[in-house]
């Protein structure tokens, strides 16, 4: 992400601006976006855009390159301003919902100042909770990620999974009602990345904390999903929705089940016939 | 295993190192004087200058000159810290307001400090005043830059994740730019303690002084006591030196996470 990003406007964003002609949403929706746009000089990235998100489901997001996975996240999160358009989280704007956001370069997104336990509690200081109630979140946070890192270290001190775990940690402590993460994973190697899709889902199984994920590998996407969102090239648009209903939690042999291998090539198909369009 | 004897020595040997450079420099010099290469009038030998050294620090008027040298340059620091830093904050994180001043303060930095004298002596008088503020002058310039400099470099994603977080403008400012100017800013301070020092010691040999190294630098010149000077310049070196050295070691533990 290399968009020159202006702070105060990314945040409050421009007034939702534009017909919202699409007002209807299915139950059980969680976030409705509609009439979106986004133009980058000349170049519209999107255009009259809408998507419902259902509550409680993981949604990966996939498409080709340049076509704006991350920008729909960070639109929807207000890192990115939008032109028009609006997102809705349950009826309410952005500035009355708690988010999670985990960044791909954790490097960049830890402080390194900080201890890896104050970076945790750091997102806390935002809430109005008393002390005690602060640190049994921490305590809980950390007995749910089983994992044995040692929070008294600096984040530089430990591994880029560790880094990233603490992270996603940070991203819940404050239980945020929709969990945004952009290719969390993709710095990692093969062994690290499976051992956090399996944390991740454990995470999410026992939260069911509403989340996006976008993903540059077809495999993770449809790994970890509930649906997969396809996107089109520029001007994007959706391309196709596709549910995939695996039991969880998934480990490796997920990944050979006829119904993966099904939904991961119609995934594939979609995704090349996106590419090859002229 | 438990490392032999010779391993011990090798390793001791290893940490001696940057001391041979200084042995030969000393054994050169001595050669020269006992060879009267050069006029011992000018140049004494390493034993006189270590005397001279030894015993004007050790009770002698050196060490009052010493504690004078370095009371001003800290000073004329701390000084320059104070309106420094919270100045290079603003200015580095307003775009405009920077590119409005860049050219300003990148005049005066590149302007010396020496000729800046006259104009101070106007301003503040023959005395102490003048040296400190000329001092001052000069580091607050270049922690000046090295602060703002800092701050605009700071980390977009790191001030992004605060912001995504719930921190406010001022949050975003005092919980992660500032400590992302802390290693640039740390770079300034280092070059302006050692430019407070230049400065100071050139104020002491020409602004009316009765004290300090550099005005005992000037009077043993003009009185050609030789192992005197020597001396003076031997404990301005160790100064300049040990000054630089503290601010390295405060920098590495302060800024621990710098180069990470």
């Amino acid at each position: 992400m290399n968009t020159p990003i202006d702070l105060m406007s990314a945040i409050t964003g421009p007034a939702a601006s534009g017909p919202s002609d699409h007002r209807w949403f299915p139950p059980g929706t969680h976030i409705t976006v509609r009439g979106l746009t986004k133009r980058f000089g000349a170049t519209t990235l999107y255009e009259n855009f809408n998507l419902d998100i259902p509550r409680g489901q993981l949604i990966s997001i996939f498409g080709p390159n340049g076509c704006g996975k991350s920008t729909l996240i960070n639109m929807m999160s207000g890192i990115l301003p939008i032109d028009g358009g609006e997102v809705l989280f349950d009826g309410k704007a952005l500035r009355d919902t708690r988010i999670g956001y985990v960044f791909q370069n954790y490097r960049e997104a830890m402080f390194p100042w900080l201890r890896a336990i104050d970076n945790l509690r750091y997102p806390l200081k935002f809430l109005k909770l008393s002390k005690a109630e602060k640190d049994a979140r921490v305590e809980r946070m950390i007995a749910r990620f089983d994992v044995k890192i040692d929070l008294h270290r600096y984040p530089y001190e430990l591994s880029g999974g560790q880094q990233q775990m603490v992270s996603i940690m940070r991203a819940l402590i404050v239980d945020p009602e929709v969990l945004f993460m952009d290719e969390p994973f993709s710095a990692l190697d093969y062994e690290m990345t499976l051992f956090m899709r399996e944390q991740l889902q454990k995470v999410f199984m026992e939260t069911r904390t509403t989340t996006l994920l976008v993903s540059h590998d077809l495999e993770e996407a449809v790994h970890l999903a509930d649906k997969i969102l396809l996107l089109t090239r520029k001007p994007t648009h959706v391309a196709d929705y596709i549910s995939f209903d695996a039991p969880r939690p998934r480990d490796t042999a997920t990944l050979s089940t006829p119904e993966f291998v099904r939904v991961k090539a119609h995934s594939l198909e979609v995704f090349q016939r996106e590419v090859r369009k002229p | 295993m438990k490392p032999s004897l010779k391993e011990h020595l090798l390793a001791l040997l290893a940490k001696l190192a940057p001391l041979w450079g200084a042995l030969v420099f000393v054994a050169l010099w001595w050669i020269a004087t006992s060879l009267k290469v050069i006029d011992p009038i000018l140049l004494p030998s390493p034993a006189d200058s270590a005397k001279a050294l030894w015993k004007g620090m050790m009770g002698g008027s050196l060490w009052h000159d010493f504690l004078r040298t370095v009371t001003r340059t800290l000073l004329s620091f701390i000084i320059a810290v104070a309106i420094a830093v919270p100045l290079g904050i603003v200015l580095g994180s307003s775009d405009k307001i920077y590119r409005a001043v860049e050219f300003i303060i990148d005049f005066f930095r590149s302007t010396p400090a020496s000729a800046m004298f006259p104009l101070f002596l106007v301003l503040f008088g023959v005395g102490e005043k003048t040296k400190i503020a000329v001092a001052a002058f000069g580091a607050a310039l270049v922690i000046l830059f090295n602060v703002a400099y800092g701050v605009m470099n700071a980390r977009k994603l790191r001030q992004l994740a605060a912001r995504v977080m719930g921190a406010s403008r001022i949050g975003v400012l005092t919980d992660v730019t500032f400590w992302e100017s802390m290693p640039q800013t740390f770079v300034g301070m280092r070059s302006g303690v050692s430019l407070a020092l230049v400065i100071v010691i050139v104020a002491e040999m020409f602004i009316g002084s009765t004290d300090g190294l550099g005005q005992r630098v000037i009077n043993s010149q003009m009185i050609f006591d030789m192992p005197e000077m020597y001396a003076s310049i031997f404990a301005a070196g160790a100064l300049g030196y040990c000054l630089n050295l503290l601010f390295l070691s405060i920098e590495r533990k302060f800024v621990h996470w710098g180069g990470k």
